[in-house]
């Protein structure tokens, strides 16, 4: 403790150059911290997959659609404990594409009970299904747009207009929120009774189905048996885990997505060499002063740790802020919902980072840190600065 | 003034003749500022490469007609007999065959991505017989056209290079019906290179759209014929439709992705400029103190304040330019053509397209290194001009 007022004023002695330092170190942890976000939501939604729910769409493509019937010719395959359908509605709020977000009509029961991580009041959950053009809201959603429960929303929907004028209303009846963080609450949900009887044609079709088993272990082996079950019909089926199903869907940004980490990872570390090398510079301009320390009568190690320790510490205020700053822009949302509406920081990534603050000051100060160890007194004091 | 310009001249070289003395930290501002160029070049060239793949071979004369609301392709519909009184359009040009439109349908398949195994949305068209000629850069470059009323298709060099089991010969299943690949052909890199294109009738029974199409293609007699063309289509009470050039329609196709894109490059850009800007300052507030005595026995010798601040300035500026321009080369050479293929979900499916590093990208981007460069340099050059001569000559 004693030797802190030196180390001090160590870092005084440039105070520009420290600064300097700190603010650089400062804006790669900034860096850092935000490639791990947008990293997070480009792949987002893979962690969050249940493992023991499977997705079920037409084997073509996702954009066909499928029977309402397949529901229950699914829920007797033995294995399989609940079925419930989706279908891509393509709501347009105000007439811009910008308002994009996630709609679909669903089942309330039937979607409540399969996807617990979404929470929805008890009361509420009872309104949804007394309203018949009730929607509920995810959080972020209701956040984007400053929507409260009784709002009336209308929408239009390209593919599916409705019979007569073509637009839908909706009332928000609930507004759901999830369990944890990497739950994506971005989406509108409907009731598929009052979609089925609005819609002008193609009654009695879904886009895709969330099915549960019993077993989890039988996940793959359940899948192929939906698969059979409909094979050589009109709508055949491609039936997978729901966490396969989100990583195949993440993998079609593919490269754009590793190409942006890549490019990140290396600002990241260019500017952590530009620090690096000024700190150690810093050190080897005052190996004099540390051959004086040691002609004191400061042993070797005590010079290391007192070097090291003041790297570290640079390291360490830059970092630890830039962290912080990175944390605090992911949490106030994201700067583009409707492609990325899944925008935070996971808590792994941050301890990951204070792991690579501390390997920075240890790095940057180790080799100028040994050189001042093993330096010779004599050697030392001769040498000009 | 001439002396003046003596002046800075001798004070510069004098400065740049010391750089090798303090290499690290010189060629650590270099490093720094190439580093930025380098990931600004990169980042902004996947955005204008997918913009070009979009929009480059976009042509004036070729117009592209949805039903009235619809966004792109997939949420539009249009009947036989719309198809039909679009093809009579005044404006539309036509060859001995009759007129050069093409009712097109757009649906969307799974197919395996070569590089990563994993399933993709991959564009499947359905055209009229006239298509090659409506749109003008179509080649066939291996095989042959698809047959009119036969399971054929044929494969964009984007998509056959993509995807799996696109060559020449293969069979692709797609639910109950089976495809033969028979050609592949280039589209001078435009967005139907991402796309397989089959006989729309064939497309409509496989699909069982009936006879409905979601899109025509026209190629008009002139880019002038286009508003002519579009006041005959909007005000006739038979059709709801929404024409646009292919140039606008594409590039509508394309905007929020490029534009995502755009935001990210800015942001790192400027991120990392920040971060190079600290290590710049910090290398010429070093070479400043190191040559203290030097520029106070200048001072001394009658060298004015205004040709020591010059001094400093151009060097920071020598080695932002060094920096930059080792920058945009090394970019140049390892993103120049690079060949990726993302999900543009503006239309839910894949797009290939390679990245493009433009020279007005490069010109950007030194702008950008000598801007750093200039507020590297600024604040120590002040610093330089200020030293007071007799203290700072005492210095050791």
């Amino acid at each position: 403790m004693k030797f802190l007022a030196l180390i001090r004023s160590n870092l005084k002695r440039k105070k520009l150059r420290t600064a300097l330092t700190i603010l650089s170190i400062l804006v790669a942890f900034m860096l850092y911290g935000l490639l791990c976000t947008v990293k997070e939501a480009l792949t987002g939604g893979v962690a969050m997959a249940g493992a023991d729910r499977l997705i079920v769409r037409h084997k073509v493509s996702l954009i066909m659609t499928l029977p309402e019937a397949y529901k229950r010719r699914m829920e007797q395959i033995p294995g399989v404990d609940a079925a419930v359908h989706f279908t891509w509605f393509n709501g347009i709020y105000q007439g811009e594409s910008k308002n994009f977000f996630g709609s679909f009509p669903t089942e309330p029961d039937a979607f409540l009970d399969m996807y617990p991580e979404y929470v929805l009041p008890a009361d509420q959950k009872k309104a949804w299904k007394k309203t018949r053009n009730g929607a509920i809201v995810g959080r972020s959603l209701v956040n984007r747009f400053h929507w409260k429960i009784g709002d009336h929303i209308p929408l239009v929907s390209p593919i599916w207009p409705r019979k007569g004028d073509g637009a839908w209303d909706f009332e928000i009846v609930g507004i759901y929120d999830a369990t944890k963080k990497a739950v994506d609450t971005s989406a509108f949900y409907f009731r598929y009774d009052y979609f089925d009887e609005g819609r002008a044609f193609a009654q009695g079709t879904v886009g895709w189905y969330g099915v549960r088993v019993k077993d989890p272990n039988r996940a793959a082996e359940i899948a192929t048996a939906i698969d059979n079950e409909f094979a050589n019909s009109a709508a055949e089926t491609k039936a997978e885990p729901e966490g396969a199903f989100m990583q195949s869907f993440a993998k079609q940004i593919g490269d754009i997505g590793t190409i942006l980490v890549a490019i990140l990872s290396a600002v990241f570390f260019t500017i952590l060499l530009v620090a690096g090398n000024t700190m150690a510079q810093s050190v080897r301009e005052r190996t004099e002063e540390l051959g004086v320390l040691k002609a004191m009568g400061f042993s070797s190690q005590l010079v290391l740790v007192l070097v090291l320790v003041e790297s570290c510490l640079i390291a360490l205020v830059g970092g630890l802020v830039g962290l912080g700053l990175a944390w605090a822009i992911a949490a106030r949302g994201s700067p583009v919902p409707n492609m990325l509406p899944l925008f935070y920081l996971p808590h792994r990534y941050l301890t990951i980072g204070f792991g690579l603050v501390v390997a920075l000051g240890i790095v940057a100060g180790i080799v100028p840190a040994i050189q001042a160890m093993r330096l010779q007194i004599a050697v030392a004091l001769r040498r000009h600065g | 003034m001439f002396n003046w310009l003596t002046q800075v001249a001798n004070v510069t070289l004098f400065g740049l003749r010391t750089i090798p003395e303090r290499k690290g930290a010189a060629i650590t501002a270099a490093v720094g500022i190439a580093g930025v160029v380098a990931v600004f070049v990169g980042v902004l060239s996947i955005a204008e490469g997918f913009r070009a793949a979009m929009t480059v071979k976009g042509s004036d004369d070729v117009a592209i007609i949805l039903r009235k609301g619809a966004d792109n392709e997939m949420t539009s519909i249009l009947t036989r007999e719309d198809v039909r009184v679009i093809s009579d359009a005044p404006g539309v040009a036509r060859s001995n065959d009759g007129p050069l439109t093409s009712g097109e349908l757009f649906v969307i398949i799974n197919l395996p991505k070569r590089s990563t195994r994993t399933d993709a949305n991959v564009p499947f068209r359905g055209v009229g017989a006239a298509a090659l000629a409506v749109r003008g850069d179509i080649k066939i470059i291996e095989g042959r056209k698809f047959e009119p009323g036969r399971s054929e298709v044929i494969v964009g060099t984007g998509a056959a290079r993509s995807f799996e089991g696109l060559d020449v010969g293969n069979k692709i299943r797609l639910g109950q019906n089976v495809w033969d690949v028979v050609g592949i052909f280039s589209g001078g890199g435009g967005a139907a290179e991402s796309e397989l294109w089959t006989d729309a009738a064939i497309l409509q029974a496989a699909y069982k759209r009936g006879e409905s199409f979601q899109s025509v293609c026209a190629r008009l007699t002139s880019p002038e014929a286009f508003g002519q063309f579009k006041d005959s289509l909007t005000s006739n009470p038979q059709l709801k439709v929404k024409p646009l050039r292919q140039r606008e329609f594409l590039a509508e196709q394309s905007n929020m992705l490029t534009s995502f894109i755009r935001t990210i490059g800015f942001l790192i850009a400027v991120l990392m400029g920040l971060g190079a800007l600290f290590g710049a300052l910090n290398t010429m507030y070093s070479a400043i103190a190191a040559r203290t005595r030097e520029i106070a026995t200048l001072r001394a010798l009658g060298f004015g304040a205004s040709p020591v601040v010059l001094s400093v300035m151009l060097e920071s500026l020598a080695l932002a330019l060094i920096g930059g321009i080792v920058g945009a080369a090394a970019a140049y050479f390892a993103f120049d053509g690079f060949k990726a293929a993302t999900i543009n979900w503006q239309t839910f499916s894949q797009i290939a397209f390679a990245f493009t590093v433009t020279p007005q990208l490069l010109v950007v981007a030194i702008i950008w290194a000598v801007c750093i460069g200039l507020l590297g340099g600024l604040f120590p050059a002040i610093r330089a001009a200020r030293l007071p001569i007799a203290a700072a000559l005492r210095e050791t």
